[in-house]
């Protein structure tokens, strides 16, 4: 079946090889082979951006395919992050605690030692007790299953709750902001017990890898992200190939008639958005640790727009698309952000692209809404069929 | 004392007329009192002194107690004002001054007591005195710090008050004191019972002044007023320290306690025996303290036992610092009336407050409610039109320095320039996505992340101010408990205006009449002659020009900043969506559902606004699931799709 | 002939509009019916209540020898219970081949799961060609839906509700646009697909109804107004008048 699948869509292997190639020629070209053309930095945000075209590739499946558009996968990807920034943070800030308890003459009780590493967690937000949701923290296996059931479970709830009432459209997009915009606001709370607006710090440091260097540890993750990608791919492209993609792009274009012939539309709905809901989990919990903090401004309802932005601008309804808008835009966005483009002097202004570069962005996506509603991916339209 | 008061209160619009008579011969007779005044003494002297009568009597009881009476070296007193090495003084009767050198002069200093008894004194001049100002400034002074002295003046000066106000506050604050100080225990009660009905802070304040109580412990129940008996078992450490600290029990031993006392006695690798690796659990160092303390290395370990035991001994209790039961209990009675009093007037403040908060949401609102409800446009950038209506009035109010003019100026320019700006969106682009409305969305959230950076390029990121209009600072005070500002009054009355304004476009003009049809059928209307086109334009320019309207009216009790309609962009969504779309009842009953909604949850926990919002996102989601076509929902076939 | 579907005493209002009026009516399996009626007269209504889109106010629906109660259950479940529906305006998948859409509509296991780890197999193809070649779409599977002209998307729409092997086909307006020859291919397939099964047919057109050659319903004001072969329904004065928009008394 995959060979089957594999030969009706060439571009899998096609997005593969170009994903290969890069990441070797990334990490060849890293500072742990020596040569350093590319700075620790930048492989970390290269690997951010691989995780983002990762979830921007299930919000493309989620909205290109079957025609729901969340404005609360960001969340969801933000979710994944907090799971894993738990686990990473307790298991640091143990080993300091640990560390200094060492030289003590009396050795200290367990309940010592998690009231000290309480105390340095939740000490910002005026506190020092271990919070019911971090229960599971010092269990790595156990957070690893956090990253998946959180978001899942809370897609498959949200999910059912709005499908069931046959909510779609836009109210379906709004309804996700206020999820998205309830989350945000709840881990706002210095009492959420994920440190308010602190957020979770210090995640690029990974517990029991001290001694490693961060270019080996950028590198890894690096690879790992584009392993991820490479696997969400398949497996995305696998899911809206064949009949489960006849169906979800019947529910986009016309539900009514794919309910009359006898599909349970909510269910087909509801695994979509979940099984999505679940990979944008784990994009997170691979981007935060190479970004090293975690915030609830991260989760706030406007990135979660700016994910359809980059699948608008990519070109939806092809996961390709999805990738191209993501990197495009991301890496765009972080080269006028951080003043790597050359100011425009205009004599009587100089438009500095700090300023200016989200009402540029803001423009030209009404344009491409307009004038080009596939995207950048519309022009490889052009390439297959000139020929 | 009191009985001189009263009769001098009665005499002193008269006497003073009658008796024309000099202060300083009778000062003479005191002067060893003047001169060196004790808090034991100065009664008598005072009383004197205020039995005459004179006129002068309050100047120069003012002026004592200021530290600004001297002595001569004659024995003679003055007023008197230092300036350098010289001293100007002023007879005490006739008021001629004359400089003198100091020397030989002295200053009297009463001290802080004596003050205290000769303000006293002075209260009843200053409570009959004939200026308003100083009167009220005397009754005020009492209110602040009543004290069981001032009763009598005051009731003294209560037939005398002219002013009705006053007279009013006299009487009130009599009651207050009488509660608190009055002679027999049924005055005091009457008065208390009195206060029952009134809300006021003072009110509550003088009921809890009365009934302030102080904890204590001891062996036995202890005579006296008790206002209860407390169960240590609700909270065993806090009593247990309270035991400790009176000295009843030995310390706790805490965790800490425990590991300081193991490390100061650690004996070669173990402490009372136990090995030092080992001492990684609590029970293996209360072991290790238990041995210890066999040694008299340490003091005995208070265990849970222990601990129990010496809180079963002992009884914890409140006792009145009122021992008379009767007014404790008419004021623990009169409390409970005046605090439900005040748990009604708390709901209807909390009620006033959800009422302003829905006036706010629907302005917010309305104008969504017709691009999205009767066009079907969703406007994300509709905040952003909320914005600039802000944004244009405090421009305006750079212009026009009169702030009354500048609102009123305001409100057209924004409604205007926001227009404006709607109908250049529709033109542009909105107009070529009809029927695409998941783009529409997306693209007018481009041109709302752009505006709100062009807003923040021109005008900064800090917050600008839009002050509002002399008039319109303040706040409406019902009662202490129940008040509203102007500024919120003024935007229900305007959410009410828009509401009727809106309903009579819709219902009442050609307008409202082609917008309708538009809505319900646009082939149909076109052929009729209607230019869906212009109409489309024209509604989307109305709700944008709304929204600039109540750009202004936010600015002006909120803070105008780039991102301010970002913050009301989706609670304005949530509206709309609860209370139905297409339908301006629907917008109301949405607005008024979630502004009453959020003060409730607010209330329930005042401490936390964002979880406020969370809990009310929460329910709308929730809410959703039950009515998903809203509050007032349109049925049959046209709400199908 | 046994009773396929028994609508009894339905009655459905809308904001104070009687749309369906104590309607009663029955199908046999196999039957061909035409069901006429002037505009308002209910039949989309009518068929929303069958497929459960409309829930009605009261009365009953009982389907099957098993009598079971259609009220209650969703739209695809009542489609899984074999009632298909063919919509006035052609809706077919257009971003997608006719192959492609008339194997999602292909009766197999409708569960995601199911759907997901389908394999295509040579019965399902054999399937396909065999409906593609009965309406007439053999040459054309490979093609995108949308680029069908009008009569032939109405054939795979007619085409995908075969595929779902329905024992009850509701097919509101087939003709509805199409020209002379597209009429009589479209009569040709109801009439073969009636030989089967249930065939209910909404329809405006006089002569298209004519040509089914069927039993006729004629619904007014959401309930039956008469029923019988056209001649004789036609020869009725009541319908006469409802059809001329007389004022009846």
């Amino acid at each position: 079946m995959r060979q089957g699948f594999l030969y009706q869509n060439p571009s899998v292997l096609w997005f593969l090889a170009a994903l290969g190639l890069f990441t070797v020629s990334v990490v060849m070209l890293s500072e742990v082979t020596g040569v350093a053309v590319v700075s620790t930095s930048f492989v970390k945000t290269l690997g951010k951006t691989l995780c983002l075209c990762l979830v921007a590739i299930a919000m493309d499946v989620v909205w290109g395919y079957c025609g729901i558009l969340s404005l609360g996968h960001f969340a969801f990807f933000g979710i994944g992050g907090y799971a894993i920034g738990m686990w990473l943070m307790y298991a640091r800030t143990e080993m300091i605690v640990l560390g200094s308890l060492e030289g003590q003459v009396i050795p200290p009780t367990p309940q010592e030692v998690s009231d000290a590493i309480g105390n340095q967690i939740f000490g910002v937000v005026g506190s020092s007790e271990f919070p019911l949701i971090w229960a599971f923290a010092d269990s790595l296996f156990l957070q690893l299953l956090m990253v998946v059931l959180v978001p899942g479970l809370l897609a498959l709830v949200f999910g059912w709750l709005a499908f069931r009432s046959r909510v779609t459209g836009v109210y379906l997009s709004i309804l996700t902001q206020a999820m998205t915009l309830a989350l945000s606001l709840y881990l706002f709370q210095n009492d959420s017990g994920l440190r308010g607006n602190n957020g979770l710090s210090g995640l690029q440091n990974i517990p029991g890898f001290e001694a490693t260097s961060q270019a080996a540890i950028s590198v890894v993750f690096f690879v790992a992200s584009a392993v991820a990608l490479g696997a969400g791919y398949v497996f995305f492209a696998w899911v809206v190939s064949g009949k489960m993609g006849s169906v979800i792009k019947g529910i986009r274009d016309n539900e009514a008639r794919v309910r009359f012939l006898g599909y349970h539309v909510e269910s087909y709905k509801l695994f979509v958005f979940t099984i999505t809901a679940v990979v944008s989990g784990l994009a997170g919990a691979l981007y935060y640790p190479q970004a090293g903090i975690i915030n609830p401004g991260e989760i706030a309802p406007i990135a979660s727009i700016y994910l359809a932005v980059w699948v608008a601008i990519g070109g939806r309804g092809r996961l390709y698309g999805a990738v191209i808008g993501a990197a495009f835009v991301s890496l765009l966005s972080s080269w006028f952000t951080g003043g790597g483009a050359p100011d425009i002097p205009l004599g009587f202004y100089t438009i500095q692209w700090t300023d200016w570069w989200l009402v540029l962005l803001g423009v030209s996506f009404v344009a491409v809404t307009l004038f080009f509603p596939k995207g950048i991916g519309g022009l490889f339209d052009y390439l297959v069929r000139k020929p | 004392m009191r009985a001189i008061f009263l009769a001098f209160a009665v005499l002193c619009g008269t006497c003073i007329k009658v008796q024309a008579q000099d202060l300083q011969p009778l000062l003479q007779t005191h002067a060893e009192e003047v001169a060196k005044p004790s808090r034991r003494s100065v009664g008598v002297m005072l009383d004197d002194l205020v039995a005459s009568g004179l006129p002068q009597v309050p100047r120069f009881l003012e002026q004592w107690a200021g530290r600004s009476v001297w002595q001569g070296p004659d024995g003679v007193f003055f007023f008197g004002t230092e300036d350098g090495d010289t001293l100007v003084l002023e007879d005490v009767d006739s008021g001629e001054t004359r400089t003198v050198p100091d020397d030989g002069y002295t200053q009297l200093r009463p001290n802080g007591g004596v003050r205290r008894v000769i303000g006293t004194a002075l209260v009843q001049f200053q409570l009959a005195d004939p200026d308003i100002a100083r009167r009220q400034s005397a009754v005020e002074s009492i209110a602040r710090r009543p004290a069981a002295d001032q009763l009598a003046p005051l009731v003294a000066s209560i037939d005398g008050e002219a002013d009705e106000e006053l007279r009013a506050r006299k009487i009130q604050l009599a009651n207050f004191l009488t509660a608190r100080f009055g002679e027999t225990a049924e005055a005091r009660i009457e008065a208390i019972n009195s206060l029952a009905a009134d809300t006021s802070v003072e009110a509550r304040s003088v009921l809890n002044q009365i009934l302030t109580r102080d904890t204590g412990v001891a062996s036995t129940e202890p005579e006296g007023n008790i206002a209860r008996i407390l169960d240590p078992m609700e909270a065993p450490d806090d009593f247990y320290a309270e035991l400790v600290e009176a000295g009843f029990a030995p310390a706790q031993t805490g965790p800490a306690t425990i590991r300081a006392a193991l490390e100061a006695n650690i004996d070669g690798g173990t402490v009372g025996g136990v090995p030092l690796a080992q001492l990684s659990t609590d029970a293996a160092r209360e072991r290790a303290y238990a041995a210890l303390a066999r040694d008299g290395l340490a003091p005995p370990l208070v265990t849970q036992t222990t601990r129990d035991a010496a809180l079963a001994a002992f009884v914890f209790y409140e006792l009145y610092d009122e021992d008379n039961a009767a007014i404790t209990e008419a004021a623990e009675a009169a409390l409970a009336s005046v605090e439900q009093r005040v748990a009604f007037a708390q709901a209807a403040d909390l009620a006033l407050d959800g009422l302003s908060l829905a006036s706010i949401y629907f302005l917010a609102a309305i104008g969504l409610a017709i691009t999205f409800g009767v066009m079907g446009v969703i406007n994300m950038a509709h905040g952003e039109f909320i914005m600039m209506g802000a944004y244009t009035g405090y421009v305006i109010q750079l212009f026009i320095p009169d702030y009354t003019i500048a609102i009123l100026v305001a409100l057209p320019v924004a409604f205007a320039v926001t227009f404006a700006a709607g109908v250049t969106m529709e033109r542009l682009v909105i107009r070529h996505l009809y029927h695409r409305p998941l783009e529409t969305l997306l693209a007018t959230f481009g041109i709302s992340i752009a505006l709100q950076q062009l807003a923040k390029n021109i005008f900064g990121t800090q917050a600008r101010p839009l002050t509002s209009p002399d008039w319109l600072s303040g706040a409406w005070v019902i009662s202490d408990v129940i008040q509203i500002s102007y500024i919120r009054i003024a935007i229900f009355v305007l959410a009410l205006l828009f509401l009727a304004l809106i309903l009579f476009v819709l219902k009442r003009t050609r307008l409202g009449l082609e917008v309708r049809a538009v809505t319900q059928n646009p082939g149909m209307a076109a052929s009729m002659g209607i230019n869906p086109d212009r109409i489309n334009m024209l509604t989307f320019g109305l709700g944008s020009g709304i929204a600039g309207i109540a750009g202004v009216a936010i600015g002006l009790y909120a803070k105008v900043t780039s991102e301010m309609g970002a913050d009301y962009i989706v609670q304005s969504f949530m509206t709309v969506v609860v209370g139905g779309v297409g339908n301006v009842w629907g917008t109301l009953a949405g607005a008024s559902l979630i502004g009453f909604l959020q003060k409730g949850i607010e209330w329930l926990n005042p401490s936390n606004t964002l979880a406020a919002q969370t809990y009310m996102i929460l329910f709308i989601i929730l809410f959703i699931q039950f009515r998903p076509k809203g509050i007032v929902a349109l049925k049959g076939r046209a709400a199908a799709d | 002939m046994a009773m396929l579907l028994e609508v009894s005493g339905v009655s459905v209002s809308f904001d104070g509009f009687r749309a369906i009026n104590n309607l009663s009516i029955n199908f046999a399996e196999p039957e061909l019916r035409a069901i006429i009626g002037p505009n308002g007269a209910g039949k989309t209504t009518f068929m929303d209540i069958v497929t459960g889109k409309t829930k009605p106010d009261e009365g009953t629906v009982i389907w099957g020898e098993r009598n079971i109660s259609l009220l209650g259950m969703s739209e695809s479940q009542i489609a899984m219970e074999g009632i298909g529906r063919k919509f006035q305006k052609p809706t077919v998948f257009e971003a997608q081949t006719v192959r492609q859409n008339l194997a999602l509509a292909l009766h197999n296991p409708r569960g995601p799961f199911a759907v997901l780890t389908h394999r295509r197999t040579a019965k399902n193809a054999a399937r396909i060609e065999a409906i593609a070649d009965e309406i007439g779409l053999t040459g054309s599977l490979t093609r995108t839906a949308g680029e069908l002209s009008h009569g032939q998307k109405q054939w795979l729409e007619i085409g995908m509700l075969l595929a779902q092997e329905p024992r009850l086909l509701l097919v509101d307006e087939p003709a509805a646009g199409m020209t002379v020859e597209e009429r009589e291919k479209t009569t040709d397939i109801l009439r073969r697909a009636a030989k089967t099964r249930a065939v209910v047919v909404v329809e405006h057109d006089m002569e298209f109804v004519r040509r089914l050659g069927c039993k006729v319903t004629v619904l007014h004001e959401g309930s039956v107004l008469a029923e019988g072969s056209l001649d004789h329904v036609t020869s009725n004065q009541t319908v006469i008048d409802v059809y001329l928009g007389r004022a009846h008394a």
